[in-house]
């Protein structure tokens, strides 16, 4: 196969990029989509060229570090797949191909396709765990938990945090993210005691970082390479609504940073 | 010993002082790890603020490492290469962890967890090792529950099991094929917990190039920011190496490709002695490679063996397709051989069983690499739904990957370099040869002995990082904090040097080949002679390539951009430079363990009918190899096995 693909290049942060027109011929369709960009980062290289920047790293769909926007897509044409799991068999030959970063205010390019991610990590360290000390857990067994409870929670578990639901959202949401957490967790009864003070933290830290608000348009789900289901964003409005609910009833009001964000609102500021 | 155990070749290396682990306390071996953290100093819990910890890694060792240091009130320094610590590797273990749980009352205990793992290994691990990893296997899926991990359960609301192979018993617990990623979850969770309480620090894209040597101690790193390209010294009272283990030396493995060696051969070119580089393990169930293009290969899970059976044609050059070769046709070799055991037997068993049935030409696919892995039986017993539930999305990387689907015709598999037995010498407190430098999980040598068992790594990890160091790391750091270093120590300008200097080296060079070249090229050097066989005319051979290689990286690498930048070529490039090193390493620890064991198999030592056949008189030690710039010194630590009988390991 010979393909043209116009890919996003960009020297580095808060720099002007643009799309550069590349062209890789005698390709075979059983390679994935990295693995072309490995070839023309070869051929680059003997070109005294530079090599197109991108993230991967695990190549079997599961570290969640690579991530591209393909033909307008997040992770391409194929449903529930990562990039590094596209093969080019789901394109043609004399394809032309427009590859470029996440989109996203809070995902900032730093260099070609590479973009900062760590906006996702912070809205875990606002309450994405359960908080048990090594050396504390109970006997495993005296934790009984219904199959269907934790097939439901490993489902959401199963979000890699790649951020394909932001770059999809018209909000630059991360609804699903926060979502597919707070549903892992509050499905199972070990995450029952923090889940109020989860939920609240969690959204008000989403908020703080720039993600919009979610307003059910569910592009997040359909790039999901993991098939995270929209239904988790309901699970987490529910249980913001409850703990403030509870906040209510208890007469302490939440803390000012945790008001229950953008909850149905719509695109973020800018 | 006996010289004549002495290969010919010994002008490779010269043999030095024995070496022994001194803080395994004597006594019956039960009673080990609770005398050993009695006699551990203790820290005062108002004292530990002012102690600070480097962590290298935020896979299932360094994170549940961090998280629980992180807890205890140490100040802790977290460096990962990746853009956060959730994409440690160890997200892609997949079939389970082990544990004496018992929980199916089918004679399981911590003493056959600690028997299985020992034979497992061929009795090249420590057994004063294995048996406390068995002790607090236990303790490790009560804690990863109470985290919420959603391990598989049952209907009425119990953890559920399966087998995995070389053992006879249902210990290991799963999230279907998902295992890994979910327990790394839980710790990178405990992890994130940590940074917003202010214990942990976490600086991603950072990657460790040196290790700070201070008056014999290891005080500090220094680490390039691999967004800007910065380079600077990082201090601490001790560093803990948690990166994982060096399968990418061989260009092609299960590994994800920014998997190196660097900070542990880093740490072993300042003194650490990095023991049995020559245990890889091949993982016998891959998928084959599909063409010259390939970055990495893909695992299927070792539980798949559960319930898929692996045969090939019994006529050599059978080109008829799975559906139309009859039963009676067909040789189930690992059923045929080893009745006992059938498709479970060990790894590094089954994978050098498909290479021989490879080598007599009764491979399948394109080029006759490979067998077939089959569910039709499965699937007629159990039903499609069931198969699914336990394996669904393992047939669906299959799919996406082969365009070939496994619920109609079955899988074709073939073995790959997966994991890395080999990795730093540490002693039974998890400290190196360089006191204050600890070394957990994959990266450290200490006990999967010549061959890890299936849902090993998962366990050692978690033990190492949530159960082991965090005592015996309090141990030392009792004795600090120790005096302060800084960027004008002359350890400290020195290492940053000698960093700048190597990168410069790497950008002057301004050859013709491109870093992937050079490694693919030391991979298929590693592959045909160190890899599942060995000779000692191959390694001989490959030594002397290595070396050649490695040469002429230095005279034609080609490093484009800059160093102040984010460069990935760069990034690589220092990473192949140190597999080019280590690869000689492995080669000469391969030639000189004369022997056959686990995955060692040389062909010169077979039984009459293929099995390793292991040399105890000569070589029951660990191969610890000291660093000179010449020819490496081998110390040995001798090996006695007290509580399991040493005798060729049958599965059959």
């Amino acid at each position: 196969m010979n393909i043209t693909l116009r890919i996003w290049r960009q020297p580095g942060p808060g720099r002007p990029g643009h799309m550069v027109t590349h062209r890789v011929d005698d390709i075979s369709p059983d390679m994935s989509f990295l693995e072309v960009l490995d070839v023309l980062n070869q051929r680059l290289t003997a070109a005294g060229e530079d090599p197109v920047a991108f993230d991967s790293d695990c190549r079997e769909g599961i570290c969640g570090m690579c991530g591209l926007v393909i033909n307008g897509i997040a992770h391409g044409p194929q449903a529930s797949v990562t990039t590094c799991q596209l093969h080019m068999r789901s394109f043609a030959d004399g394809d032309v191909i427009d590859v470029e970063p996440w989109r996203a205010g809070p995902f900032p390019v730093l260099k070609d396709l590479v973009v900062d991610r760590s906006a996702l990590d912070r809205i875990i360290q606002a309450g994405g765990y359960i908080s048990i000390p090594t050396g504390s857990a109970p006997e495993a067994h005296s934790i009984l938990v219904p199959k269907d409870d934790a097939e439901d929670a490993f489902d959401a578990a199963t979000c890699i945090g790649c951020g394909a639901c932001v770059a999809a959202c018209p909000n630059g949401s991360a609804a699903l993210f926060l979502g597919a957490k707070i549903t892992h967790l509050g499905l199972l009864p070990q995450g029952q005691p923090e889940r109020d003070s989860r939920a609240l933290a969690m959204i008000a830290r989403h908020d703080a970082e720039g993600f919009g608000g979610c307003s059910q348009i569910g592009e997040c789900t359909a790039v999901c390479p993991k098939d995270i289901q929209l239904e988790v964003i309901s699970r987490c409005h529910r249980d913001v609504v409850t703990a403030l609910f509870h906040h209510g009833e208890q007469q302490e009001g939440p803390p000012e940073d945790q008001t229950g964000g953008n909850l149905a609102s719509g695109p973020a500021g800018d | 010993m006996s010289e004549t155990a002495m290969p010919p070749e010994s002008g490779l290396f010269s043999v030095g002082a024995p070496i022994a682990d001194t803080k395994a306390p004597p006594g019956p071996i039960g009673e080990r790890w609770d005398v050993r953290r009695f006699n551990a100093r203790l820290v005062n819990p108002a004292n530990r603020r002012r102690l600070s910890v480097i962590v290298i890694g935020t896979g299932l060792a360094g994170g549940s490492a961090a998280a629980t240091l992180g807890e205890g009130g140490y100040r802790v320094e977290v460096f990962c290469f990746q853009d956060t610590p959730r994409r440690a590797h160890s997200i892609a273990a997949q079939g389970g962890i082990n544990a004496a749980k018992n929980y199916r009352n089918d004679g399981d205990s911590v003493m056959r967890l600690f028997y299985d793992t020992v034979k497992g290994g061929d009795f090249r691990a420590r057994e004063s090792n294995v048996h406390r990893l068995a002790q607090v296997s236990v303790d490790i899926i009560d804690q990863c529950v109470a985290q919420g991990v959603p391990f598989a359960r049952e209907y009425g609301g119990l953890l559920d099991n399966r087998s995995f192979g070389g053992v006879q018993v249902s210990r290991t617990f799963y999230a279907r094929g998902q295992t890994g990623q979910q327990l790394l979850l839980g710790a990178y969770q405990a992890l994130e917990r940590q940074v917003a309480a202010g214990t942990v620090r976490v600086h991603a894209r950072h990657e460790m190039l040196d290790l700070i040597v201070v008056d014999g101690r290891a005080r500090g790193v220094v680490v390039r920011n691999l967004v800007t390209g910065e380079v600077s010294a990082q201090f601490a009272d001790a560093v803990v190496l948690a990166t994982g283990g060096y399968g990418n030396a061989f260009y092609l493995s299960t590994n994800a490709v920014g998997c190196n060696a660097t900070a542990i051969w880093r740490a072993h070119r300042r003194g650490a002695l990095f023991a049995n580089p020559c245990f890889t393990q091949i993982h016998p169930t891959c998928i084959p490679v599909s063409g010259e293009h390939q970055s990495k290969l893909t695992l299927m899970s070792e539980s798949l063996r559960n319930d898929g059976r692996i045969w090939v044609p019994k006529l050599a050059g059978d080109g008829r397709a799975p559906a139309d070769i009859p039963e009676r046709e067909r040789d189930y070799f690992l059923e045929r051989r080893y009745p006992a055991f059938g498709n479970l037997v060990p790894r590094d068993v089954a994978s050098r069983a498909a290479k021989n049935v490879c080598d007599e030409g009764r491979g399948v696919g394109p080029g006759g690499l490979g067998v077939y892995l089959d569910f039709a039986d499965a699937i007629a017993r159990l039903g499609r739904p069931v198969i699914a539930e336990r394996y669904g999305n393992l047939f669906d990387m299959y799919r996406q990957i082969t365009s070939e689907d496994p619920y109609r015709a079955p899988m074709r598999i073939y073995p790959a370099v997966h994991y890395t037995m080999g990795g730093l010498w540490v002693d039974y407190d998890l400290q190196s040869t360089i006191p204050g430098l600890f070394v957990i999980g994959e990266a450290n040598f200490s006990d999967h002995g010549a061959n890890r068992l299936g849902a090993s790594a998962l366990m050692q990890g978690l033990a190492d990082g949530y159960f082991v160091l965090p005592s015996t790391l309090a141990h030392y750091l009792a004795a600090g904090p120790y005096p302060s270093v800084d960027e004008t120590h002359p350890a400290t300008r020195e290492t940053l040097a000698a960093v700048r200097e190597r990168i410069t080296r790497l950008l002057a060079v301004g050859g013709r080949r491109t870093v992937d070249s050079f490694h693919k090229e030391l991979g298929t050097i590693l592959w045909d002679h160190c890899g599942m066989e060995r000779t000692r005319e191959g390694l001989t051979q490959a030594i002397a390539a290595v070396r050649a290689l490695r040469e002429e990286f230095w005279r034609d690498v080609t490093v484009p951009g800059s160093g102040e930048e984010l460069n990935q070529s760069l990034e690589r490039a220092g990473r192949v430079a140190d597999f080019l090193e280590l690869g000689e390493l492995m080669c000469i620890d391969a030639l000189h363990r004369d022997e056959s064991c686990g995955c060692h198999f040389r062909a010169e030592h077979q039984t009459p009918d293929g099995e390793a056949l292991r040399d105890d008189e000569h070589f029951a030690y660990v191969a610890a190899w000291e660093h000179t710039g010449g020819p490496p010194v081998l110390h040995k630590e001798q090996l006695a096995y007290e509580y399991v009988e040493l005798k060729a390991r049958s599965y059959k």
